[in-house]
């Protein structure tokens, strides 16, 4: 057992782990936000993205012992001017970027690191921004919308 | 699925990595990126008893030109080889091949060290590193030595770097020629199904056996002044593909011939 501390959305959290505690189990597990999804658990499908250090990473692939001392976002962390959600977020509502919703937690932060990096990127560039993310429903076409409109609305409501 | 159970050390400093692995010898395996000992862990198929943590030693993640050489310090992320302006210039085979490693999330976490250290001849940038002649630097206890590329990969998963060693700087000749990397998937995130590098008069081929190789019937005909169409036709000589869930062997002898004859053509040849 080893003892952690990691920024998560903004607090320190300071938790007791394994040596072999992944991540994402510490996320889901430890600080109970269970935001963030598992889906493979083989750093496929890319459910488990989260930010380590505005960075977006497959959290189901890192331990818990490597982001000691880091600062993670999560799903739950993302707010924003659109009745408390993000661009990303709204734009998954208003582009109809989602069905079942199991892909979706993992799909809006690697979306936001993609916007983050790059404020207005083209169908091409966005899709390959979400080749680590696999969704079995909207055939991604909704997804791309999505993105744009983020990107087009990161100002705020017009 | 969790790792079996570990023990979990951070090393600070070149000198306690080294202390660790010597204390634990073989039961010891290094942790940089984590993106392909992870997994093999929670699939059992690797069970070290000893993680030590190497991802922040000083110094061993950066990109630099000494001479006529690039290197590149083996913590570098993909993410950072990909766009770096001094390897896009300099070596733009190695930029190119980094950017089609896994996906985004993968390549923000693993390494150039860590991919050729696992020595997975389906891996890229191992494939490229062979076509580009590149040396690998390990660091042991008592001094450095350099392995070249052709002598660092030994067999599946095995490489030539002893359990005290780190594999600390990759080092490419900055040579100018055309370069092409041609790979084969299923999804575009996925491991090669077939990948060919070529890097001046070099070709390697990933996925065609345990280890990258040669293809070196396909470098003599075009020596000898074969027609890069015929040349190719020799690209699964002397090789070794298996068939698994991916593809059949017959189908990977296939797709070597093919995807060599479009990494010439797209190298110039």
């Amino acid at each position: 057992m080893r003892r952690i501390e990691i920024t998560l959305n903004g607090r320190k959290h300071s938790h007791e782990v394994e040596d072999r505690t992944l991540l994402i189990h510490y996320i889901r597990e430890h600080a109970r936000l269970t935001g963030s999804h598992i889906g493979c658990d083989t750093s496929n499908c890319g459910a488990c993205t989260v930010l380590l250090d505005g960075e977006a990473v497959k959290s189901c692939t890192v331990l818990a012992a490597q982001a000691d001392g880091q600062s993670v976002t999560t799903i739950e962390g993302l707010s924003g001017p659109f009745d408390g959600l993000s661009n990303v977020q709204e734009g998954f509502r208003q582009e109809h970027g989602l069905q079942c919703g199991y892909c979706t937690p993992g799909m809006l932060m690697a979306c936001t690191a993609l916007l983050n990096e790059n404020p207005n990127p083209s169908d091409g560039e966005i899709r390959h921004a979400l080749e680590g993310n696999i969704c079995r429903c909207t055939g991604y076409e909704m997804i791309v919308n999505s993105v744009r409109w983020a990107a087009e609305n990161a100002g705020g409501p017009k | 699925m969790i790792p079996a159970p570990f023990t979990y050390v951070k090393a600070r400093t070149m000198a306690e990595a080294h202390e660790a692995l010597a204390k634990h010898g073989d039961e010891a395996k290094l942790l940089a990126g984590g993106h392909s000992l992870i997994p093999l862990m929670k699939l059992r198929l690797a069970t070290p008893s000893v993680l030590v943590d190497i991802a922040s030693l000083p110094g061993l993640s950066g990109i630099r030109q000494e001479g006529n050489e690039l290197v590149v310090g083996a913590l570098t992320r993909h993410v950072l080889v990909e766009r770096s302006p001094e390897v896009n210039r300099l070596v733009p085979l190695l930029a190119r091949t980094a950017a089609l490693v896994g996906d985004p999330q993968v390549r923000n976490r693993g390494t150039i060290g860590g991919s050729v250290a696992h020595g997975d001849s389906a891996s890229d940038l191992p494939v490229a590193l062979l076509a580009l002649g590149a040396t690998f630097v390990a660091t042991g206890p008592t001094g450095s030595r350099s392995i070249t590329a052709k002598d660092f990969f030994v067999g599946f998963w095995q490489t030539a770097l002893q359990p005290n060693e780190i594999l600390t700087e990759i080092r490419i000749p900055v040579t100018g020629a055309g370069s092409s990397y041609q790979k084969f998937t299923v999804r575009s995130q996925d491991w090669a199904v077939v990948s060919v590098a070529v890097a001046g008069d070099a070709i390697a081929l990933g996925a065609m056996g345990e280890i990258p190789l040669r293809a070196a019937a396909v470098e003599e005909a075009l020596r000898n002044g074969a027609a890069v169409r015929e040349a190719a036709q020799l690209a699964d000589r002397d090789t070794s593909p298996s068939s698994d869930i991916r593809a059949s062997a017959d189908y990977r002898r296939h797709l070597a011939r093919v995807l060599t004859e479009d990494a010439l053509t797209d190298a110039g040849r």
